[in-house]
């Protein structure tokens, strides 16, 4: 953003409406918004109480779990996806149909099937993430140069230092893009299988605190969770940056 | 002694059938490739000139008949044989030296070993200094040069060059036509090497064969003599090679729509 010709940092506009949501909290126009100073000190406050850090670590346990599963399997799977016309036609409709459907509803299903606990929100988490990793992964692979391949090909690549040394590479920047999209999906797949499970983490804080009408502390916790998906993200996108040298010129 | 050199193929191909679906692309195709020489393959587009190039390669296989490279057949790509691409194939994601080296990495030659080789030839090919940069940092030209780096560092016998210099502009190619003359002297490897350029073929070749297609088939193969010790200059003047570039395009100009 540029003011007066003066170049302001990053995300200034931030700021501005803060101040804007300082005021109406002062104004004290509704319970629903405390000031922000109010929540910033509610935060400090809590964020050494036992129940915010067992949340958070909760939730970081099942994000943490839930991402790296939806890496682990869900980049070779787009790449074979990419590599293989039948495995391809196998797959394609399944996973643009998980991609789409509306997982929430099926969140209680899967309380049903693998319990209450940390195990549901894992799967949970995985079912938002792991559908646009497969995607862009099979997307990055589908507009690698054929004669890049054929290049490894003809100097004795086998199928392994194809994989490792020139498919990955080749699709780096859709899958870090995939995987970027995946995590802001996976931020939303761990909160709503905590508060549909509601007795863990996150979920359980936002229950008891909309119960009590406890705004501030609400909004202490909300503040928490968009700081880190918003990072997680940055992170990521400074990643992508890093290979965009070479997206352009393939 | 002489008769032996003569028969001796680096290359040869007996009766090659290859087909796409119902499209015959090569019909009992045969063809000797001499070791130590550059032969051409010249051609109308869509004479299967790749196409044999990429079955020589072993990198697609053919429906019929046989390759053997040093007498051997061909069942996949090998180490006897390097291709230098017609787009490069340049991994942007690394840098010249990690690209040209990269046939011997696969080739699990330890690192500072193969990096020696990869700045040797980066060098002969005029890219010293280059080693660092990135393939979108260099010309279509030097690209190329970094293209046939990699293949001459895998130190193969056979070096396979499908259109290599139509993708980069007219004065650069003439450049690495004459490049190329040098590199068949000095290299002692056989060269075989694909262009829809009559004028590039008659120039670079010491056998041309003439492809005409659907389906494909040799059939003409023109042996340049006269010119091929002249000074690189002076070939372009010589009227054995008008003759041929002229008799040449009379056998093609039909196929052309």
């Amino acid at each position: 953003m540029k003011i007066f010709n003066i170049q302001l940092p990053m995300m200034s506009s931030l700021l501005l409406w803060g101040l804007l949501w300082e005021i109406v909290g002062q104004l004290e126009l509704t319970f629903f918004v405390p000031p922000l100073t109010a929540i910033f000190a509610t935060l400090i406050e809590i964020s050494t109480t036992k129940a915010f850090i067992k949340a958070l670590t909760e939730t970081a346990q099942a994000f943490f779990l839930g991402t790296t599963y939806a890496i682990v399997f869900g980049i070779p799977i787009g790449i074979i996806m990419g590599k293989n016309k039948l495995i391809d036609e196998l797959l394609l409709p399944l996973v643009n149909v998980f991609l789409s459907a509306p997982l929430t509803a099926l969140v209680p299903v899967l309380m049903i099937l693998f319990g209450f606990g940390l195990k549901s929100i894992v799967i949970t988490t995985v079912l938002f993430a792991i559908w646009i990793i497969i995607l862009n992964a099979r997307a990055g692979v589908k507009q690698i140069n054929p004669s890049l391949i054929e290049m490894a090909r003809s100097f004795g690549a086998s199928p392994k230092d194809a994989f490792f040394k020139i498919y990955i590479w080749a699709a780096l920047p859709e899958i870090l893009s995939g995987v970027r999209i995946g995590f802001i999906r996976a931020v939303k797949g761990v909160i709503i299988g905590q508060l549909l499970i509601s007795i863990v983490g996150f979920g359980a804080l936002f229950e008891l605190y909309t119960q009590q009408f406890l705004m501030s502390h609400f909004w202490a916790v909300l503040i928490v969770l968009f700081a880190m998906a918003f990072s997680i993200s940055e992170f990521l996108g400074v990643l992508e940056r890093k290979v965009s040298y070479y997206a352009s010129n393939r | 002694m002489d008769n032996n050199l003569k028969t001796d193929n680096a290359v040869s191909v007996h009766n090659v059938y290859k087909n796409y679906g119902d499209v015959q692309a090569l019909e009992d195709l045969s063809l000797d490739f001499p070791r130590g020489e550059l032969t051409s393959l010249l051609g109308p587009s869509g004479c299967g000139k790749t196409t044999l190039l990429k079955i020589i390669a072993g990198l697609i296989p053919a429906n019929g008949g046989e390759v053997l490279v040093n007498n051997a057949p061909v069942d996949g790509p090998g180490p006897d044989r390097a291709f230098v691409f017609q787009d490069f194939a340049l991994m942007p994601w690394d840098t010249v030296l990690r690209n040209v080296a990269f046939g011997l990495e696969l080739r699990n030659v330890p690192k500072s070993e193969r990096e020696a080789i990869a700045e040797k030839y980066i060098t002969d090919v005029g890219l010293g200094g280059f080693e660092l940069k990135y393939p979108h940092q260099l010309s279509g030209g030097m690209r190329q040069r970094v293209g046939l780096a990699r293949a001459l560092s895998v130190d193969s016998d056979v070096l396979l060059m499908d259109e290599p210099f139509s993708a980069v502009d007219e004065q650069t190619r003439r450049k690495f036509q004459e490049d190329l003359l040098g590199l068949v002297k000095n290299e002692n490897k056989t060269f075989i090497f694909v262009t829809h350029s009559i004028e590039e073929a008659v120039y670079v070749s010491d056998q041309i064969a003439l492809l005409l297609p659907r389906p494909s088939r040799v059939s003409e193969i023109i042996r340049p003599t006269g010119f091929r010790h002249k000074d690189v200059g002076s070939i372009r003047r010589d009227p054995e090679y008008l003759d041929i570039v002229d008799n040449i395009w009379a056998s093609l100009r039909s196929y052309v729509e």
